[in-house]
């Protein structure tokens, strides 16, 4: 099978109604491997849209989708396949052990050995001694672990966060980039829709501000957050 | 924006025009029907109200149709006006159903004795306005513009396809519980003069449909209009 | 290359929707097992109507016979209508359905998967109601019994598939628990006029020739309405 050399998630065009009203304005995203993106911009500006439509739960009423070069659609399953979600949902059933819930997500990707597979992914957020207990019964942040535990189980090239760091405290929220950072790296890329930039400023590699459905810019993360929050103020405000 | 309104206000008139004539043609049905039709020998008076509900039940039963075909066609397209129409043509079937349903029983007893019977046809006339109902319901219920499009879609498909169900199950059931056979009042030999006014007011309430149904959907392109630029001001 | 498709076990995709089909089932009945909340609530609701049937006749003017087909058929059908709310509102609670979405899953599967699992509850409460009303009525209809099940196999997967669809949609309305009823009744009506009449003619030994109008028409139902319910489930799903 040949090797696919492009980017590892492209967008043209997206454009996205509710109703009359015009939520996405026709966006244009590429990310290359290694890329870790941070989409910021005020509430109402277009972000868990965004996210909703890279992630094929969405369909744009313009405009396409590529992951790994193939046309996202929902009558073709398995382009989602490199696709991983992280919400500020836990995607996780209340009535299933977290070995349940992940060995479930192992079977629905088809993977060989579920219970290893879940196992191991459970280990490696520090979850592995609670296998067995229910997401209820797991503070928030644990419950945001066993998320990406699941969420990374099929070893997504692409990974979609949508205010990942909602609800968690300082220790918790270091956790969180510390898991993401060793998830980064080569054949891997990153999707951060936050409101909370500071949060998420170490992990991006890119910045993009979402202003009205639209880019009001787009660069590589350079300096100090603190530098940076005028000119996001700036253009949020406008 | 304010184009899209001004068509959207060229949509009601012309339907203001077109049910105009419509409702004048229901007058001339009213003359026709009582004063230029024989009196049904059986029956007598009552009968007349039969130029009435049968072409409203047809009409109903039509338009019903066209909502089913129309949501189709709007989950193939995904076009909003496609959505728009099966709203506006519910609204005006609903009406014609429940003309259907209440001049049944008013016609049903002087004849039958009985205000209602549970064969097929009356059964399915019943049904028709459940699933108009059932649509419009589900359409106050849901919020997001797109989600009501698709969601009605769906049901206005799934009940045109239960409407032959509903006939064929109800006319086993009477196969099988044979009920007391009362005088079917439509006789399927209807002399020429009576069927020429069944169809001129079969006529009258498609032109009625007509009229209203641009009204209504005329309306709701204001309303769309109106609710984009609101939102994107 | 992405490591993700070399653990991947790949299928031809018939088996592969009956594949998953069968994961998303399993997973629904281990859940409802851990909890039993809808369940026990469906099997009390069912035996609370079949007690109100019991107060609601004049024994000396209704045989118990008589009313089997009727208060079966309202209890069946109203516990169904109380299970089926349990599929998607399970998959609201922590945005769950968004995994299922963005799996590898055609939405053919997770309709399927809805299907039987459904089915497997309205197929318990059922299993639990028959000798309920046995008891409670005092009736003996163990002759009857095995065209009974047949009758409820056919009759249950017809009503079941449109509130598989139904409740998918239901469960996103306001007045959920209303909404499901409105829609579903007028399409459980041809079922129940199929499964209350075999019900008594079975009960009264009828002879089977006479019974195939109605089996044809409650396995074309199903037929009809399963592929449809599949067909349309993904503009339900999809946004």
């Amino acid at each position: 099978m040949p090797r696919y050399d492009g980017p590892l998630l492209s967008a043209n065009g997206l454009t996205r109604a509710y109703g009359r009203l015009q939520v996405l304005r026709g966006l244009d995203l590429t990310l290359e491997s290694g890329d870790a993106l941070a989409v910021v911009g005020a509430n109402g500006a277009g972000k868990t849209t965004l996210l909703r439509v890279l992630a094929g739960l969405m369909r744009p009423s313009a405009g396409e989708v590529r992951v790994e070069g193939r046309l996202l659609s929902a009558g073709d399953p398995d382009a989602r396949r490199p696709l991983g979600l992280v919400s500020h949902h836990s995607l996780l059933y209340d009535d299933l052990s977290l070995l349940d819930n992940l060995m479930f997500a192992a079977r629905l990707y088809g993977l060989r050995d579920p219970r290893r597979t879940s196992l191991a992914a459970l280990e490696t957020v520090g979850l592995g001694s609670r296998a067995d207990e229910s997401p209820r019964r797991l503070s928030r942040g644990m419950v945001q672990r066993a998320a990406i535990a699941r969420a990374l189980l099929h070893q997504p090239s692409v990974l979609l966060m949508d205010e990942p760091f909602t609800g968690l405290d300082s220790p918790a929220a270091l956790q969180l980039r510390a898991l993401l950072a060793a998830h980064a790296g080569a054949g891997r890329a990153l999707v951060i829709v936050t409101h909370q930039l500071a949060e998420a400023w170490e992990l991006a590699s890119r910045i993009a501000v979402l202003v009205g459905g639209r880019w009001a810019l787009e660069e590589r993360r350079t300096g100090d957050v603190g530098a940076f929050l005028p000119r996001y103020h700036a253009l949020t405000s406008a | 924006m304010s184009d899209s309104l001004a068509a959207a206000r060229t949509v009601i008139r012309r339907g203001r025009w077109i049910a105009a004539v419509g409702l004048a043609g229901l007058a001339g049905v009213y003359v026709l029907a009582l004063q230029y039709t024989p009196m049904e020998a059986s029956q007598g008076l009552a009968q007349k109200i039969f130029y009435l509900h049968v072409p409203a039940a047809w009409t109903a039963l039509l338009v019903f149709s066209i909502v089913g075909i129309v949501s189709a066609l709007y989950l193939w397209l995904h076009d909003p006006r496609l959505d728009l129409f099966a709203e506006a043509s519910a609204e005006v079937g609903v009406a014609f159903s429940a003309i259907m349903l209440t001049t049944g029983p008013i016609w049903a007893k002087p004849i039958w004795g009985t205000w209602w019977q549970w064969d097929p046809r009356l059964t399915l006339t019943l049904f028709l306005f459940f699933l108009y109902v059932g649509y419009l319901a589900l359409r106050s219920a849901v919020y997001d513009p797109a989600e009501r499009a698709r969601f009605s879609a769906v049901v206005a498909i799934m009940g045109l396809i239960l409407v032959p169900f509903v006939h064929l199950s109800v006319y086993l059931f009477r196969t099988i519980h044979p009920m007391p056979i009362v005088l079917k009042p439509s006789a399927p030999s209807l002399p020429g003069v009576m069927l020429r006014t069944l169809l001129v007011s079969f006529a009258v309430c498609l032109v009625l449909y007509a009229g209203l149904v641009t009204m209504r959907y005329g309306i709701g392109l204001v309303q769309h209009a109106r609710e984009g630029a609101i939102d994107n001001a | 290359m992405s490591a993700h498709s070399s653990r991947a076990i790949t299928r031809s995709p018939v088996r592969n929707t009956l594949r998953l089909a069968g994961v998303i089932a399993a997973k629904d009945l281990r859940a409802e097992f851990r909890s039993r909340t809808a369940l026990v609530s469906a099997l009390v609701f069912a035996a609370l109507v079949l007690v109100v049937f019991n107060f609601a006749r004049d024994p000396t003017a209704v045989s118990a016979t008589d009313l089997a087909p009727s208060a079966l058929w309202v209890t069946f059908a109203f516990g169904a209508i109380v299970a089926l709310n349990r599929a998607f509102s399970m998959e609201r609670e922590h945005a769950a359905l968004d995994g299922l979405l963005l799996a590898p899953v055609p939405r053919e599967a997770l309709y399927l998967g809805k299907l039987l699992a459904n089915l497997a509850f309205v197929g318990i409460v059922e299993a639990v109601t028959l000798p309920l009303f046995i008891l409670f009525f005092d009736v003996d209809l163990r002759h009857a019994l095995p065209g009974l099940v047949i009758v409820a196999v056919l009759a249950s997967i017809g009503f079941v598939a449109v509130g598989t669809l139904f409740s998918a949609m239901a469960v996103r309305t306001r007045f959920a628990e209303l909404m499901l009823p409105v829609l579903l009744l007028p399409f459980m009506v041809p079922p129940l006029i199929g499964a209350a009449s075999l019900t008594a003619r079975l009960l009264a030994d009828r002879p089977l020739n006479e019974m195939f109008g109605l089996l044809r028409l409650l396995a074309l139902y199903d037929l009809v309405f399963v592929i449809l319910g599949t067909l349309l489930f993904p503009s339900v799903v999809d946004e």
